[in-house]
């Protein structure tokens, strides 16, 4: 057994816009990375290895693009290892490279991840060019519309979780959507894409890059020490099951279960709604919010809508949810599941800025991909013991 | 002796070879998996976490890893990853995982249908998209530079080089997992037109549909399953500077690092099974890895016998396992590649028990 901790010491991320043709793929992770070794106050060659993330290479037209990228993120004379687990991918990244951590593998660890949606066509690449694509909404719409059939959630409840997200984008400088007039009436009068989702129910198309800085005890004591707080892995899970297959019930997916089942565990974490102090949840449509609630029992089964409804996961709430404006207000593909683990970071060293939740020591951040059969999760702290156990 | 944080491979399947299967890549993995658990006396329920190497470009399809979870049989769900890289790299994050200690056995495999497109048309994609991709060169272009480099130094002949494709063609005949063997005349191979120059069609692997599955598990479990673990003692990958013009192409100094990294130098070993896929690259990687001259290379044929993209580099792995098995060596080399002219480079050390 040769299971190290782990903490993250760096984190950074592009401004995520529509388009950045101000960069190119290589000048897009660069900038993620440097802020993530600025902020880690390291060097290019202090990284040992580093781990890349994305989703599908037919949305930029680069494929391998790790071979590429391999000079823009000072990858030369180093190992450079290229995950893709669709959208849990970024988040998976960030797990893969703390493994390398964890197992004495290597000190310092550089996980990236990134998407450029703008470099091509997502819709198209998603239907591999053949058309007839649903799209993430068109396959995403059936389950959300189960989850309000067996929950009984009033209908208003998605609108508000788009509401609140994009209140929360506002404060964070990195977002890509900023709403200034959001409204329940507006997310309401917008177009309805995929029933129940609607336009302003929907995440953005983003160009963006985000970065996390990994390293061991000694590295995190350090970095403590020097009064840069590092955030302290307490957990890592991922979970895949197959699409479809009769019996698979993918709105509330086993595999989502067993994720947070085994992430607990590791976490010492027995009561999740209270000993979490918040969470960054992979939510691309705002049904998502309370369908992640229920599948990763932060409430109980059909209670998820109430903590929307009550306001629990505002960002003065009991238990806030995607502080930092979420998938909703900025997606990224790849990069979206790593700047979910990032925000739990930021959250736990308090340094997320104006979307700083007060006193957080334990954050959840979680992503899923493809027919929501992919999850990836990690739990962090601001010590290695935050439960006194 | 191996102690209880040493990892081995257990068991392994490698698919037919095939230069256009009728198969689809799920049903290629359902079959390598099915074979690689059986050869390793589990199921797949004793499976803690699986990692699949597949090539979206390759398979023509966004999300092509997807479906492919079927075949490993996720369900309960699995602790699960993906690389969009050789199945070597996917072996190497089975191997990390287990290091962690808290589970016991994984697979990795590798998957690709070449037949599915023209490599031509995919290949300079994975170029830098600004200055090589334009281009419009492949990997037989860029391999032909690198080829051309060494003739130019003198550090290989082109009859040399077709030697190196006759000899792994001609192991390949005892290979039941081989696309393309057989003895050829050199004099006659030589006299052919360039495909393109300096490389000749003999110097060129085969475009191959085929998949591959390893499984491994922690010492005591290895023990425990298994009557002759194969282990894994050292394993590493190292990348360097992407474009080909900024490299010197006579060497190969991230394979260099990946064999000192996984401890090859520590003692000789018996063979290797190298990712050649153009004939001289085999010069290059003996340097590099420091090989001894009368050391076997490829006496499955390596891809110049069959190169199943994406799963080639693990078939290496799968290969050394067997020879070790079949006491055809104890201690053995296993290399794998990715990227124009070598770039990244993958070195797996394997050793069998002492007898």
């Amino acid at each position: 057994m040769s299971h190290q901790p782990c903490a993250v010491v760096g984190v950074g991320q592009t401004h995520h816009k529509t388009r950045r043709w101000d960069v190119s793929l290589g000048g897009l992770v660069r900038e993620a990375a440097s802020r993530a070794l600025e902020d880690a106050q390291m060097d290019w060659s202090d990284i040992d290895a580093v781990v890349l993330g994305k989703a599908p290479d037919l949305f930029e037209g680069v494929m391998k693009p790790e071979l590429y990228l391999t000079d823009a993120l000072g990858a030369h004379g180093k190992p450079m290892f290229r995950v893709h687990t669709a959208g849990s991918v970024g988040a998976t990244t960030g797990i893969v490279a703390a493994h390398h951590v964890e197992t004495g593998r290597h000190k310092r660890v550089l996980a990236v991840a990134y998407q450029k949606q703008s470099e091509g066509n997502a819709q198209f690449a998603l239907g591999s060019g053949r058309g007839g694509s649903l799209g993430a909404g068109g396959a995403f719409a059936p389950y959300m519309r189960s989850y309000i059939a067996r929950s009984g959630s009033p209908l208003d409840i998605g609108p508000m979780v788009a509401v609140k997200d994009r209140l929360n984008a506002l404060k964070n400088p990195y977002a890509h959507l900023k709403l200034a007039d959001i409204s329940l009436e507006k997310v309401k009068e917008s177009q309805m894409m995929w029933e129940p989702v609607r336009y302003l129910e929907s995440c953005p198309s983003s160009d963006g890059a985000c970065a996390v800085v990994l390293t061991d005890e000694e590295g995190g004591k350090a970095a403590a020490a020097d009064g840069r707080p590092p955030a302290w892995i307490l957990g890592t899970a991922v979970r895949s099951e197959p699409s479809t297959f009769p019996g698979r019930d993918p709105v509330t997916p086993q595999g989502a279960f067993d994720c947070a089942d085994d992430l607990y565990k590791q976490a010492g974490i027995t009561n999740p709604r209270e000993q979490l102090d918040c969470a960054e949840l992979y939510v691309p449509f705002s049904w998502y919010e309370p369908m992640w609630l229920e599948a990763h029992r932060i409430a109980e089964k059909g209670a998820g809508w109430k903590m929307v409804e009550s306001g629990e996961t505002a960002l003065d709430g009991d238990f806030p949810v995607n502080m930092s404006g979420g998938v909703l207000s900025s997606n990224p593909i790849g990069a979206s599941g790593l700047l979910r683990l990032a925000e739990a970071a930021l959250q736990v060293r308090g340094m997320a800025g104006e979307h700083q939740i007060d006193g957080a020591k334990v954050a959840l951040g979680q992503a899923y991909g493809a027919a929501a059969q992919y999850f990836s999760m990690w739990v962090v702290a601001n010590s290695l013991d935050p439960f006194g156990r | 002796m191996a102690s209880s944080d040493d990892i081995a491979i257990i068991g392994w399947a490698v698919s037919p070879m095939e230069r256009r299967t009728a198969k689809t890549e799920q049903q290629m993995l359902f079959e390598v998996v099915s074979d690689a658990v059986d050869h390793a006396g589990i199921t797949r329920a004793d499976v803690d976490f699986t990692v699949a190497g597949s090539c979206d470009y390759v398979a023509g399809q966004a999300f092509s890893f997807v479906q492919n979870i079927d075949a490993v049989g996720a369900w309960p769900p699995k602790r699960d990853s993906h690389v969009e890289m050789d199945g070597a790299w996917a072996l190497y994050e089975t191997w990390i995982r287990l290091l962690a200690g808290d589970i016991d056995v994984a697979l990795a495999t590798g998957s690709g249908r070449s037949s599915t497109a023209d490599p031509a048309l995919i290949y300079p994609m994975e170029m830098d998209p600004f200055y090589l991709a334009p281009l419009g060169a492949d990997a037989l272009s860029f391999s032909a530079l690198q080829a051309r480099a060494l003739l130019d130094a003198g550090k290989v002949t082109e009859r040399q080089m077709a030697e190196i494709a006759l000899r792994s063609r001609t192991s390949a005949k005892d290979n039941p997992h081989t696309q393309v063997s057989g003895e050829f005349d050199l004099d006659e191979a030589l006299a052919t037109d360039y495909v393109r120059a300096p490389l000749r069609k003999h110097d060129l692997p085969p475009i191959t549909d085929g998949a591959a599955c390893v499984v491994i598990a922690r010492a005591d479990k290895a023990r425990e399953i298994c009557q002759n673990p194969v282990w894994i003692k050292g394993f590493a990958h190292y990348s360097e500077l992407h474009n080909p013009g900024m490299r010197d192409l006579l060497t190969s100094p991230s394979t260099t690092l990946a064999a000192k990294a996984a401890g090859l130098d520590e003692a000789p070993v018996d063979f290797a099974e190298l990712q050649v896929a153009f004939s001289h690259e085999e010069v290059i990687l003996r340097e590099a890895l420091g090989l001894e001259d009368d050391t076997p290379v490829n006496r499955s044929g390596g891809p110049l016998a069959a190169n199943p993209v994406m799963a080639s580099g693990l078939v290496r792995i799968a290969e050394s396992a067997r020879q070790i098995r079949e006491g055809q060596g104890r201690r053995g080399v296993a290399h794998a590649t990715s990227g124009p002219c070598l770039q990244q480079n993958l070195v797996c050390v394997l050793e069998g028990d002492e007898r």
